[in-house]
C-alpha cells in the first residue's frame, strides 16, 4: 500500500487566512508573495497517515479523510462513522478533513469516487471506507504488539486504546500511530457482522454543526486569499447565445474596477477590488448579445414539442410486460389522464462560485463542488494545462441537489477569467439573477396515463407515455444504451435502484424523447420528482375509478413487492388510514422505490373555501436496508419533503424569448415555515442492503399531497406548480 | 467614509455610501458570517440586528446607518457560540448545508428580543428566511428550546 504522505494543510491555511482577512486592507493589490506560496504549501503536521484514510495525532485526535463532498446531507458524518465503526476510536476525537482530487490523481484514485449525488455517498462507498477503517486498526495493534514483544493476538483495542491482555498493559493509538504508518497493511480484513456495530446506527451528532453557527463556516462564496480580486459575471441570457460586443471604457474608471473581459464565446465579467464594485460596474456595462436561433424558444414551443411526443409512433420502452394495448381494449371500465411537469432550479442559497489562480504552468480552484475530480478536469480543461499541474481544493457547499456535481461551468468561468490575469487570485461569484438564468433545469416532461380495469375493479392493464426531456442525451450521452436514456423510467423500471412498486399484469411505459434548448440537470431527486407524481397520483385515480380504497388497491397490486408493502402499511398504521381524519382534514397516500430505499408517506391536509390549502402533517417511512444515522435520516426526510413540495406549491421556470422568466426567490418562490407541515418519520432499516438517504423521500411528498388534495376536494391537479391553480374551482 | 457601530465597535469604512451593509461586513471588514443569496432583502440570509430588530442586510445602503444605531452580526450575537439559540440549534443538528443558518439564528434571535416564548402562530409570522436544505422544524423546535434554556439559566 502506499504510503505516501498527503500534504493537506493547504486547505487548513486558507480556511485559516479567513480568519486573518478581517485584517487585510481591502482593494489593495497584494500579488502573491513567494513567501505565501511557500506557507500555503508546508505540511501542518509531521505525523505521518496510518492509511489513506486515518491520520491519527499523538493526543490521539483521528483525523478521518473523506472523498464525498458534504453539502447538509449528513454525508461527512455518517462516512466517519462507518471508518470509525471499524478503526474502534474514541468517536469524541474525531476529525475530518477531505483529500484534495489533486492527490487522488497522484494516488491512483486511492479514495475512489468523489462524487456526491445520485444519494450515492454513503451507499456507494461503505465497503471501503470501512475497509480503510479495519486495516488501519490491524496496523496499529500490530504496531503496539511488536512494540511490547507480544503476539498480536493477546492485544485488544477500545475507544482508541489498546490492551495487551495477559498483562494489563496499555498504549493508544496516538502513541503508536507513527509506528503504525510503517507496518505492511494486513492482506484481508473482515468487516464486523451488523449486529455487532457500535456506532452505525447511532443518531450521533453531526461534526461540523458549530461552526455553521457563528459565522466561521468558510463556504466558497466566502473565500479570501491574499491580493485576490472579485468577479461578477452575466452570460447571455439566451441559452445557446453569443457574447456580441461590450463596451468596457463606460465602466473601466467606475471606483475599483480592474479590468472587463470575454469569458468564452458567451459571457461578459467585470473584475474589481470588491465584488460589489465588479457587480455595479457590470449593471451598468453596455453589452450586446447574439442571441442565436433559440431566441424564438417559448413555453408554449416547448409544450407543443412535449404534445407530439404524447402520441408520436416511435418511443423507446422502459418496461413491459403481457399486452397492454390489447388489454386495454378489452377493458370495461378506462382511465385517461394528462400530467405535466414544469422545469425547476437547484436554487442553492449558496450561489454559484469559484476562485481560481492560473499561472502559466499552474492553475488551483477553490471551490464548493459535489464532485472535485470533475471540477479538476473542468479547472485542467479551461486553464490549457494537464490535470497533474492543477488542484481543486474543494470549500463548504452552501447546498447542493445536484447543481455542483456533473456541472463546474462556474469553474470554467473562474479560470477562464483567471486566466486573464495570470498570478492574481480572482474570486468569480454569480448574483441570483445569473444563477436563476444560467441553471441545468429539472427537465420538463408529460406523461399520458392510461389505464383499464376488469369488471371487478382489478387493474389490467396500464399504459404510461412520457414525453419530453433527457438529462442523459444532454449531460452524458455515453451513458446510455442504444439512444435510451433508462433514467427517464426513475421509479417505473422492472428492477433494480427504481423499479416499479406494482405487478401490473399487462403493463407498458414508453419514453418519447423530446429536447427542448434549456439544458437539463440532475436535481435532487432527479425524474422521480415527476414519475412519482405520474404513477402515484393515476394509481389514486384507477382506485378511485374501480371504487376501492386507494391504500387496498395498491396492496393487491403489491404481493411480491413485499419491502414497498411494509413501508406503504407503515405510514398507513402510524396515519391512522383505517379512521377517520381530524374534521376537514383529509389523506393521501404514496409508494415509491428510489436509489435504492423503499419509501412511503400518508399526507394530511385541508383545503378551505377559497382553496386555500394547509398541509398537516405528512408521516414518512423509509428503508433504507442499513440505517447509519437515524437522526440525519430525519432531517434528510423532513428537508426533502420542503425541496418537493417547494417545487410543487410553487416552482416552475417558464421560457420567455429563449430565457428564464424567473430572477430571483420572488418569482421562483420557495416553502417558508408557515407553511411547513409536522412531519413523523418511520426509520425501519430491514438490513442486508444499501440505500440512499438524500433523495428518495422527495418522491411521496408531491403525490401523497396531491392525493389528499383530491380527497379533500374531488378535483385532480395534473398540471404545476400549484400556485397557478385555485384548487376548488380547478 | 462611514461610521459603524458594529457588535459594540465604532468602525470607519471607506466606501461609496450606496454600498449595502451586507458587502460592508463582507468586504470591507471581512465578516463573511453574513450571507449574500438573493439580494433583493427577501431570503433572510443577510439578516443582522440594527438596534436589535431584524434587518436585512442586503439592502441597506450604509449611508442611511447613523453611528449610534447598534449593529449586531452573527459574529457579535455572542463571545463563544453560547446564546440560548446556538445552544439550542447545536443539541438538536439544526444546520444542513448551513448557509442561511447564520440569517436564521439572528431573525430568531431578534423575535426572542421581542418576545421571549413565542407560540408557533408568531413564529410562523416572523420568521421568512428561506432555507432550501428544509431545517424548518428544527428551527422552530430550536426557537422552543432556546426558551427553555434561557428559562433555566434565569432559574
Amino acid at each position: 500500500m502506499n504510503k505516501e504522505h498527503v500534504n493537506i494543510s493547504r486547505r487548513e491555511f486558507l480556511i485559516s487566512t479567513t480568519t486573518v482577512g478581517a485584517g487585510f486592507a481591502l482593494g489593495l493589490y497584494l500579488p502573491l508573495s513567494s513567501s505565501v506560496a511557500l506557507a500555503v504549501g508546508e505540511a501542518s503536521s509531521a505525523v505521518p497517515e496510518v492509511n489513506a484514510w486515518v491520520v491519527i495525532e499523538p493526543d490521539d485526535t483521528v483525523i478521518i479523510r473523506i472523498a464525498r463532498s458534504e453539502m447538509g446531507q449528513g454525508t461527512l458524518t455518517g462516512l466517519a462513522q462507518l471508518v470509525v465503526e471499524e478503526l474502534e476510536c474514541d468517536w469524541s476525537k474525531v476529525k475530518t478533513e477531505y483529500p484534495t482530487p489533486g492527490q487522488s490523481l497522484a494516488r491512483k484514485r486511492i479514495w475512489g469516487s468523489f462524487s456526491t449525488g445520485g444519494s450515492q455517498g454513503i451507499r456507494g462507498s461503505h465497503e471501503y471506507v470501512r475497509k480503510g477503517g479495519a486495516v488501519a486498526r490491524e496496523m496499529l495493534i500490530d504496531a503496539a504488539a511488536q512494540n511490547w514483544g507480544v503476539p498480536k493476538g493477546e492485544c485488544s483495542v477500545m475507544a482508541s486504546v489498546i490492551t495487551h491482555k495477559p498483562t494489563g498493559r496499555t498504549t493508544t493509538y496516538g502513541k503508536v500511530a507513527a509506528a503504525a504508518a510503517e507496518m505492511v497493511p494486513p492482506f484481508e480484513v473482515e468487516l464486523k457482522d451488523p449486529k455487532d456495530w457500535k456506532i452505525i446506527g447511532k443518531p450521533v451528532k453531526r461534526l461540523d454543526t458549530m461552526d455553521k453557527l457563528t459565522g466561521k463556516q468558510v463556504f466558497g462564496a466566502d473565500l479570501q486569499l491574499p491580493g485576490m480580486l472579485n468577479a461578477s459575471i452575466k452570460a447571455c441570457p439566451v441559452f445557446g447565445g453569443k457574447l456580441g460586443s461590450f463596451d468596457a471604457a463606460k465602466v473601466r474608471k467606475l471606483p475599483g474596477v480592474r479590468a472587463v473581459v470575454a469569458v468564452e464565446d458567451n459571457a461578459v465579467a467585470v473584475i474589481a477590488d470588491t465584488w460589489w464594485q465588479a457587480k455595479t460596474a457590470l449593471d451598468v456595462l453596455p453589452v450586446t448579445w447574439n442571441k442565436g436561433p433559440n431566441a424564438k424558444v417559448s413555453s408554449a414551443l416547448i409544450a407543443q414539442m412535449l404534445d407530439d411526443g404524447l402520441t408520436a409512433k416511435e418511443a423507446f420502452v422502459g418496461n413491459e410486460a403481457g399486452d397492454a394495448k390489447t388489454a386495454l381494449k378489452g377493458a370495461v371500465k378506462k382511465v385517461e389522464a394528462i400530467y405535466a411537469y414544469p422545469y425547476q432550479n437547484h436554487a442553492t442559497m449558496e450561489p454559484m462560485n469559484a476562485t481560481a489562480l492560473w499561472n502559466k504552468d499552474r492553475c488551483e480552484v477553490w471551490c464548493p463542488t459535489q464532485n472535485g475530480e470533475a471540477a479538476l478536469e473542468a479547472a485542467a480543461k479551461a486553464a490549457g494545462l494537464p490535470a497533474s499541474q492543477c488542484e481543486v481544493y474543494k470549500i463548504h457547499l452552501g447546498g447542493g441537489f445536484g447543481r455542483r456535481g456533473a456541472f463546474h461551468d462556474f469553474v470554467t468561468q473562474a479560470v477562464a477569467i483567471a486566466k486573464q490575469m495570470p498570478g492574481t487570485p480572482i474570486k468569480l461569484l454569480w448574483t441570483r439573477e445569473e444563477d436563476m438564468q444560467h441553471g441545468h433545469y429539472h427537465p420538463i416532461t408529460k406523461a399520458k396515463m392510461l389505464g383499464g380495469l376488469d369488471d371487478e375493479g382489478n387493474l389490467l392493464g396500464l399504459h404510461i407515455r412520457i414525453s419530453g426531456q433527457s438529462i442523459l442525451a444532454s449531460v452524458n450521452p455515453k451513458w446510455m444504451k442504444n439512444g435510451v436514456d433508462m433514467f427517464t423510467f426513475q421509479g417505473m423500471l422492472p428492477k433494480g435502484d427504481h423499479a416499479i412498486s406494482y405487478a401490473v399484469p399487462n403493463l407498458l411505459i414508453e419514453h418519447a424523447m423530446r429536447n427542448p434548448p434549456v439544458p437539463p440537470g440532475f436535481w435532487r431527486g432527479v425524474n422521480i420528482n415527476q414519475n412519482a407524481i405520474y404513477m402515484e397520483c393515476f394509481i389514486d385515480e384507477l382506485a378511485h375509478a374501480a371504487g376501492k380504497d386507494p391504500l387496498e388497491f395498491r396492496r393487491k397490486l403489491m404481493a411480491r413487492h413485499p419491502k414497498n408493502l411494509a413501508v406503504l402499511n407503515a405510514v398507513a398504521e402510524r396515519a391512522g388510514w383505517s379512521k377517520p381524519a381530524p374534521k376537514g382534514v383529509h389523506r393521501g397516500l404514496s409508494v415509491c422505490k428510489a436509489f435504492a430505499s423503499y419509501v412511503a408517506a400518508c399526507a394530511e391536509v385541508s383545503v378551505d373555501d377559497k382553496g386555500h390549502l394547509k398541509i398537516h402533517r405528512i408521516v414518512a417511512a423509509t428503508d433504507p436496508g442499513h440505517a447509519v444515522n437515524p437522526q440525519q435520516i430525519e432531517a434528510q426526510v423532513e428537508g426533502s419533503f420542503v425541496f418537493g413540495l417547494s417545487a410543487l406549491l410553487y416552482g416552475e421556470c417558464t421560457i420567455k424569448g429563449g430565457s428564464v422568466e424567473q430572477q430571483n426567490f420572488n418569482t421562483y418562490p420557495s416553502m417558508l415555515i408557515a407553511e411547513m407541515p409536522k412531519v413523523e418519520v418511520i426509520v425501519m432499516p430491514s438490513g442486508g442492503f444499501w440505500g440512499g438517504i438524500g433523495e428518495p423521500t422527495i418522491a411521496v411528498a408531491a403525490p401523497a399531497v396531491l392525493n389528499a388534495i383530491f380527497a379533500a376536494t374531488g378535483k385532480r391537479i395534473r398540471q404545476f406548480p400549484l400556485k397557478n391553480t385555485n384548487l376548488r374551482s380547478a | 467614509m462611514a461610521k459603524l457601530n458594529i457588535n459594540g465597535k465604532l468602525v470607519d469604512v471607506d466606501v461609496d455610501g450606496s454600498t449595502p451593509l451586507l458587502w460592508v461586513l463582507r468586504e470591507q471588514l471581512g465578516m463573511t458570517g453574513t450571507k449574500y443569496s438573493c439580494g433583493i432583502g427577501l431570503c433572510g440570509s443577510c439578516t443582522v440586528h440594527i438596534d436589535g430588530a431584524a434587518a436585512r442586510s442586503c439592502i441597506i445602503p450604509v449611508a442611511s446607518l447613523k453611528a449610534t444605531q447598534e449593529i449586531t452580526t452573527i459574529e457579535g450575537l455572542s463571545p463563544d457560540g453560547s446564546h440560548p439559540l446556538q445552544q439550542a440549534w447545536q443539541e438538536l443538528d439544526v444546520p444542513q448545508c448551513g448557509y442561511c443558518q447564520p440569517g436564521m439564528i439572528m431573525s430568531a434571535a431578534a423575535l426572542l428580543n421581542d418576545n421571549p416564548d413565542p407560540s408557533d402562530a408568531v413564529i410562523d409570522a416572523s420568521i421568512t428566511n428561506i432555507c432550501r436544505c428544509g431545517t424548518y422544524n428544527r428551527v422552530r423546535h430550536g426557537i422552543h428550546l432556546a426558551v427553555d434554556i434561557s428559562k433555566r439559566g434565569r432559574s
